[in-house]
């Protein structure tokens, strides 16, 4: 992390860039905050541990818009978002230096909440070069887990330690992938219809419409989002009834389908642990079965297929087969 | 005071079932949310933190205000014309509206912890201030709340900070006391509303000759955790009722509010957060006008087709705060919106929140003084 | 704050039927609204405003611009510029709407304004609200000293109620009007020139209370020029506007610091203002 900072510092001061966008050191050992650094001094609050799970490429959308160029921090799939952002013309590539950080696998606290851990005074364990258990100092005695215990769930289906954009690496990357990326997917095709209602029925009675999925999600860019709309009845606040609890997420699934890179931050921010990334993951995997494998963001000249026609496309009613797959 | 076993706790909820309407923490998709409970359901008063706070209780995220049935007339009459007299003009639009039902029978709010109670607390002094608005009213004097202490407080916990007893609940503005302790649930009643519920449920307790010496035990190990917490010692110099000159215009707020999405996390999961929103949603059986949670962070808050609105995410960062610890105790006798439950901390996406915005303005005013 | 609902929460209004509609300049319409018996809704004071509702669109907060000593009807004067108004404007006579007030305080016509000498200046739109007040006045003629209205529009098509300021307000017992328009326009020989400009020229006694209603770039230079004059924050009214959802002070939407305009205001004197912190 050391080199980060320094390196960071560097930049600011020889004036390659005028801001770093990176985390800022949380009030708790496990909120590190995105945040802008104009100053080396600044610098000094700079944390990058195994807590910074968030995507930094949609900052850049705004960031891009300001004088003079920003650095920006990307984890490897971090990388695979801000390359759909550019091919979306969302961000300029110009105004970027971008730093391809290294990963381990990024932690998720509720693993720990959930494993019963709670007043946490400090973690240790978390640097990105280590290779222990995660330590928690608690008002209720010290408590361990291991590393890959404590993974956020994308992390576990990781597309690569490779960054596919970058101006220079720091730190290096492991690919903690251990699972099959489809396999809830396909768990739940094999269910009933009536089962599959059951279950997304009583994971989206937990939505309260509070839009983090929507406004945490690099693909979810526009400057007047449907759902804000005063002139559509799609602007409805709250969910009235279980229609609008649905409507609002198997919307938005389709608005980014064949754009969604599977960052995974749409879950991660969810307050209510709804796993909204089993909506995009099934868009995906459709799409590759229907055009051929497709990852979002892996090449920024690639044209999604959604966008693309060949001879070779499925028929379209062989694509909508109900309830069947 | 009284006590019964764990066990026997879904029994206590079937009873009180029977003669009430039953809201409570309830355990769903591996989440704890306060819900309606009915056989079959899991109660959960063991987790410390509802992700959605108690104030659904009394005032639900969504609520029919009033419905209005809407009538064309066809005009056969040269409709559009003014009248000699009023009462003479033809109809063009008949509409005729229907009040909403207000809440007409008890329920009881089971498990809400003393932040909770308080967030109660801090709506009353805006719902029940004259213009009374009759639906939290109604919900309010038909809601008998039981609090339930906290048995072991979490690092995101500042609760003691507002004066606040996380280990007492029947110093907050409850009907019932209580405290959940290995294997017993203590049962304390307070006021006469407290009392009646008790007596309904009395063939489910048991008087307790230990309780006083378990509970008091109780009480000190929950005032130990939380004056460990991390956040305990967070002081609420400058800020306050009368304070907005000196914050307004402060730089600080620059500097924190950059990370904020303008989601609205904050604003749902928040117990005290009390704006709303007034829609329309059109059905065939009439319009139905309702109420639902509404945030300052969204960026149409303020919005005017005249134009004027707040415009940039900090103006709607530092309305918040302002509106937590500022504006509110202004109105208030200097009592704060804040109840230190956090849940900000725990939920926002971009781990902003209200700690760090206090700390924020703490640092600022000590380097300003060392400078000096 | 009337508890005048019938028993109903403040926030069910009541059904209000429309009785007339004048179309005053382009794009405003004054709408007379009664009961559907054809009374009154409600009683108001001066300066007040009403939520006007249609069903299934949208609500709006409307200020009152007739004044309660007319015993007939209430009117409002409504400029369309969004979704709720643009619907309004699509309304006949024989529409009903929903209506709900008053709210917000009042201008002091019973207290501060009392024997006194008063200055109104308006511009454009903002002419509705302060109509209410002036008509209270010349109502009850012998409680105020003199009036003097100074109100300018874009254009002449552009002024609203002309001919009630020309045949009742220039007619009216020790009553002076003062019209202007921004520019040249065919048809009108009165003064040319922006309202600031036009109260510079003519240079107002500051014997009299300011009373000021318009766009805010307006109020903003006429305030300039009033304490140019010599006049001081204690001797200016205006009323504020913004988006307001209850109307009651409790939706939290429309505070400028610790101050719902909704209920603490539309109605501030500019002492008041000053402590308000820079929101807008």
């Amino acid at each position: 992390m050391q080199e980060l900072i320094n390196r960071l510092k560097e930049l600011l001061t020889d004036g390659t860039v005028v801001r770093a966008i990176g985390w800022k050191k949380g009030d708790m050992p496990y909120n590190p905050e995105p945040a802008y650094f104009t100053t080396p001094e600044e610098l000094d609050d700079f944390v990058y541990d195994g807590f910074c799970g968030a995507n930094l490429s949609k900052m850049m959308i705004e960031a891009g818009k300001l004088e003079g160029k920003t650095a920006v921090c990307l984890k490897p799939c971090d990388t695979y978002s801000f390359n759909q952002l550019i091919r979306e013309h969302r961000v300029n590539r110009e105004n970027a230096y971008i730093i391809g950080v290294g990963c381990r696998g990024k932690l998720d606290i509720e693993k720990a909440r959930e494993a019963g851990i709670k007043g946490i005074k400090s973690i240790s364990g978390v640097e990105i070069e280590g290779d222990g258990e995660v330590v928690f100092d608690t008002a209720y005695g010290q408590k361990t887990m291991d590393y890959k215990d404590l993974m956020l769930d994308r992390c576990h289906v990781c597309k690569g330690k490779d960054h596919v954009i970058f101006d220079e690496i720091i730190g290096e990357s492991q690919d903690t992938g251990d699972a099959d990326r489809f396999e809830e997917v396909r768990k739940i095709e094999t269910m009933t219809p009536e089962e599959r209602f059951a279950f997304f029925k009583s994971e989206l009675s937990k939505c309260i419409r509070c839009n983090a999925c929507r406004n945490v999600c690099p693909a979810c860019s526009c400057r007047k989002c449907v759902f804000d709309n005063t002139k559509f009845d799609s602007q409805q606040k709250a969910n009235v009834d279980s229609f609008e609890e649905k409507m609002f997420h198997i919307i938005r699934a389709f608005h980014v389908a064949g754009r969604c890179t599977d960052c995974g931050e749409c879950s991660r921010v969810c307050p209510e642990g709804i796993p909204l990334h089993l909506f995009n993951r099934k868009f995906i995997k459709d799409i590759d079965d229907f055009y051929g494998e497709f990852q979002a963001g892996k090449d920024p000249e690639a044209q999604s297929p959604l966008t693309d026609y060949t001879f070779e496309d499925l028929e379209p009613k062989d694509a909508v087969g109900r309830g069947d797959k | 005071m009284y006590s019964i076993s764990r066990d026997k706790l879904d029994s206590l909820y079937s009873a009180i079932a029977e003669n009430y309407d039953l809201f409570m923490p309830l355990k769903a998709a591996g989440k704890t949310n306060y819900g309606f409970w009915s056989e079959g359901a899991e109660g959960d008063i063991d987790t410390l933190k509802t992700i959605r706070s108690g104030k659904d209780a009394f005032f639900p995220q969504v609520e029919q205000l009033y419905t209005v049935n809407r009538e064309f007339i066809p005009a056969d009459v040269a409709g559009g014309e003014e009248a000699e007299k009023a009462a003479d003009t033809p109809i063009r639009t008949k509409l005729s509206i229907t009040p909403g039902k207000l809440v007409d029978h008890d329920f009881v709010v089971f498990g809400m912890r003393p932040c909770d109670v308080r967030g109660i607390e801090v709506m009353d002094n805006v719902y029940l201030k004259d213009p009374v608005d009759s639906y939290y009213k109604s919900r309010r004097d038909h809601g008998i709340v039981v609090a339930l202490a906290c048995h072991e407080p979490e690092e995101s916990c500042f609760c003691t900070v507002f004066g606040i007893d996380p280990a007492d609940p029947s110093k907050a503005k409850a009907d019932v006391a209580t405290w959940l302790i290995e294997d017993k649930l203590y049962w304390k009643p307070i006021t006469e509303k407290g009392e009646a519920l008790t007596a309904k449920l009395a063939s489910m307790f048991e008087e307790d000759s230990q309780a006083d010496a378990k509970v008091d035990a109780e009480k000190a190990a929950i005032e130990n955790i939380a004056g460990q917490l991390p956040n305990a010692e967070l002081s609420l110099e400058g800020w306050g009722a009368g304070k907005t000159d000196e914050k307004f215009d402060s730089p600080v707020w620059d500097k924190v509010y950059k990370g904020c999405l303008g989601c609205g996390t904050c604003t749902f999961v928040c117990p005290t957060c009390q704006c709303y929103d007034i829609k329309d949603y059109t059905t065939k059986d009439g319009i139905q006008r309702y109420r639902c949670w509404d945030s300052c962070m969204y960026s149409d808050f303020t919005l005017m087709a005249g134009g004027q609105n707040r415009q940039t995410q900090l103006q709607r960062f530092r309305q918040r705060f302002m509106h937590k610890l500022v504006y509110y105790p202004t109105n208030n006798d200097g009592m704060f919106m804040c109840v230190g439950c956090g849940r900000c901390v725990e939920k926002c996406p971009q781990s902003l929140n209200i700690v760090k915005v206090i700390k924020a303005f703490a640092k600022e005013t000590k380097e300003v003084s060392a400078d000096v | 704050m009337c508890d005048c609902n019938n028993g109903r929460d403040i926030l069910v209004p009541q059904v209000g039927i429309i009785t007339g509609i004048t179309q005053e300049t382009p794009d405003v319409k004054t709408f007379k609204v009664n009961a559907p018996d054809g009374g009154k809704l409600f009683e108001h004071m001066p300066g007040q405003c009403a939520m006007v509702c249609i069903p299934g669109v949208s609500e709006g907060m409307f200020s009152i611009t007739s004044s309660p000593t007319n015993k007939e009807y209430q009117e409002f004067s409504i400029k369309k510029c969004g979704l709720l108004t643009e619907q309004l404007h699509g309304l006949r006579v024989g529409d009903m709407v929903t209506v709900r007030g008053p709210y917000g305080n009042s201008f002091p016509v019973e207290t501060e304004f009392k024997g006194k000498n008063l200055l109104f200046i308006a511009g454009g739109i903002g002419l509705a609200p302060l109509r209410s007040v002036i008509n209270y006045c010349l109502d009850n003629r012998d409680n105020y000293g003199r009036i003097d209205i100074l109100y300018g529009s874009r254009s002449a098509d552009d002024l609203v109620k002309l001919q009630e300021i020309q045949e009742v307000w220039m007619k009216a017992p020790n009553v002076n009007v003062y019209l202007t328009i921004d520019r040249e326009q065919e048809g009108w020989d009165g003064h040319v020139g922006f309202v600031p400009t036009y109260l510079k020229e003519i240079g107002f006694s500051t014997d009299c209370i300011g009373i000021v209603c318009g766009p805010p770039i307006m109020i903003k230079f006429v305030l300039q020029g009033l304490k140019e004059l010599g006049f001081t924050d204690e001797q200016i009214y205006t009323t504020l506007e913004l988006r307001m959802k209850c109307g009651v002070g409790k939706c939290g939407r429309c505070n400028i610091g610790s101050k719902y305009v909704c209920k603490d205001g539309p109605v501030f004197r500019f002492d008041q203002i000053d402590e308000l912190p820079n929101e807008y």
